[in-house]
């Protein structure tokens, strides 16, 4: 059976902000394809959510559920896979993914969210999965009994050392700058926990290994001495990226790699929007990312029911700054 | 579709091998759940079979699935 490949709107991401955004557009009878690796994107990994409307307390994966339930409720096509590629066409946009599908639609919305910042060092990415982990709650318990390092020294850093401490013989944490960013009641706890090694002033330059990893080389920046440390794990805390290398040609980002968008969510490319933590919008929460996702199928509809007139995009809303 | 030898190789911290886990309930196909927090004996086996020390890790009659990769194993479970 041929696929349908052509749509009114396709939604990149299915965290809340795509999420949302597919259930406004669906409501609008919008014919609607999310392309998404995941559901919930970072609110799967959010342990307690306290602040979002109409729940007191309820976990970031139940949240999930919640809304994923909300959204199957809706005739919305979902393909999981991520593009790896947006480019404009005449009649709108191509997303190429990364399993070598082509999809084409009228609008966009870039709702891709931040995953884990990397290290960018030799054998990282040969050792995904293989001793490299961004998730410490999901795997962590995996390297019980084992030589592990955290590199990171925030909050999350310590939050992944602070579990592995007690599973773990050692623990090294390895942060480049002076000293460690994370909260005092943290930091007090590993230094009490008499198995936690703090390297400040370090870099990891190189991780290694055979089938697994076994060691990493390190080096202190104030003594410029480079050393190799023995570990099984590697538990990488340094942050999030946003998710926007496929349009890093395409649309104007800033410093941190996020998108543009103005109050409206819209980019300068007519038909494009963009929702959620991907932009620059500089609260980074659920609800608001959610918002961001109405606010951009919204938007997505009163543009797609004016083509093709609708070519003034500069005067098409009104965002007084 | 029942017939399937499914096994999932998961922690219980994970959110992805809960994802996974509910989407095979939902799915109505049965399955093994193989602790590997706990179980030494299941993770040296995901070890050996998938190469990965990440979960989830989820074998369909052979084929191994690293993490929950709904379309590959929507496309297992439904051959």
């Amino acid at each position: 059976m041929a696929k349908k490949i052509d749509y009114d709107l396709i939604i990149l991401g299915a965290g809340p902000a795509g999420m949302t955004a597919g259930i406004y557009a669906a409501r609008k009878q919008l014919d609607t394809l999310i392309l998404t690796g995941d559901i919930g994107g970072q609110a799967t990994w959010s342990a307690d959510v306290e602040n979002y409307l109409g729940y007191i307390y309820i976990s970031g994966p139940e949240l999930v559920r919640k809304f994923e339930e909300h959204l199957l409720k809706f005739p919305v096509d979902i393909e999981y896979t991520r593009a790896a590629k947006l480019s404009q066409i005449n009649s709108g946009f191509r997303v190429d993914t990364e399993d070598g599908r082509v999809f084409t639609a009228k609008s966009v919305i870039v709702a891709t969210g931040k995953s884990p910042r990397m290290l960018n060092v030799p054998g990282e990415k040969e050792y995904v999965a293989k001793g490299v982990t961004y998730c410490a709650t999901c795997d962590g318990p995996l390297f019980a009994g084992k030589n592990v390092a955290v590199v990171g020294g925030g909050n999350s850093g310590l939050d992944a050392a602070v579990q592995l401490m007690k599973i773990c013989p050692k623990v090294y944490i390895i942060e480049a700058t002076e000293r460690l960013r994370a909260d005092a009641v943290l930091v007090d706890r590993v230094r009490a926990s008499g198995n936690v090694d703090i390297l400040t002033n370090t870099l990891v330059k190189s991780i290694h290994g055979n089938m697994l990893v076994d060691r990493i080389t390190v080096e202190n920046t104030s003594t410029g001495e480079v050393r190799d440390i023995s570990v099984e794990g590697v538990f990488v805390e340094v942050g999030l990226a946003p998710n926007t290398d496929f349009i890093k040609d395409l649309l104007p980002l800033n410093e941190y790699g996020e998108v543009a968008v103005d109050c409206a969510g819209r980019t300068p490319i007519p038909g494009l929007y963009a929702a959620g933590d991907v932009t620059i919008d500089p609260e980074k929460q659920i609800i608001i990312a959610a918002g961001d996702g109405a606010k951009a199928a919204l938007g997505a509809y009163s543009y797609l029911v004016r083509l093709p007139s609708a070519t003034d995009w500069s005067t098409e809303a009104t965002c007084e700054t | 579709m029942t017939d399937k030898n499914i096994t999932v190789y998961s922690t219980p911290t994970c959110p992805y091998c809960r994802q996974a886990k509910e989407f095979l309930q939902e799915r109505g196909v049965a399955f093994t759940d193989l602790n590997v927090a706990t179980d030494l004996e299941a993770r040296n086996a995901m070890v050996q079979k998938s190469g990965q020390l990440g979960v989830p890790v989820i074998e369909v009659d052979g084929n191994i699935v690293i993490g929950f990769n709904k379309s590959k194993l929507e496309e297992l479970i439904s051959q």
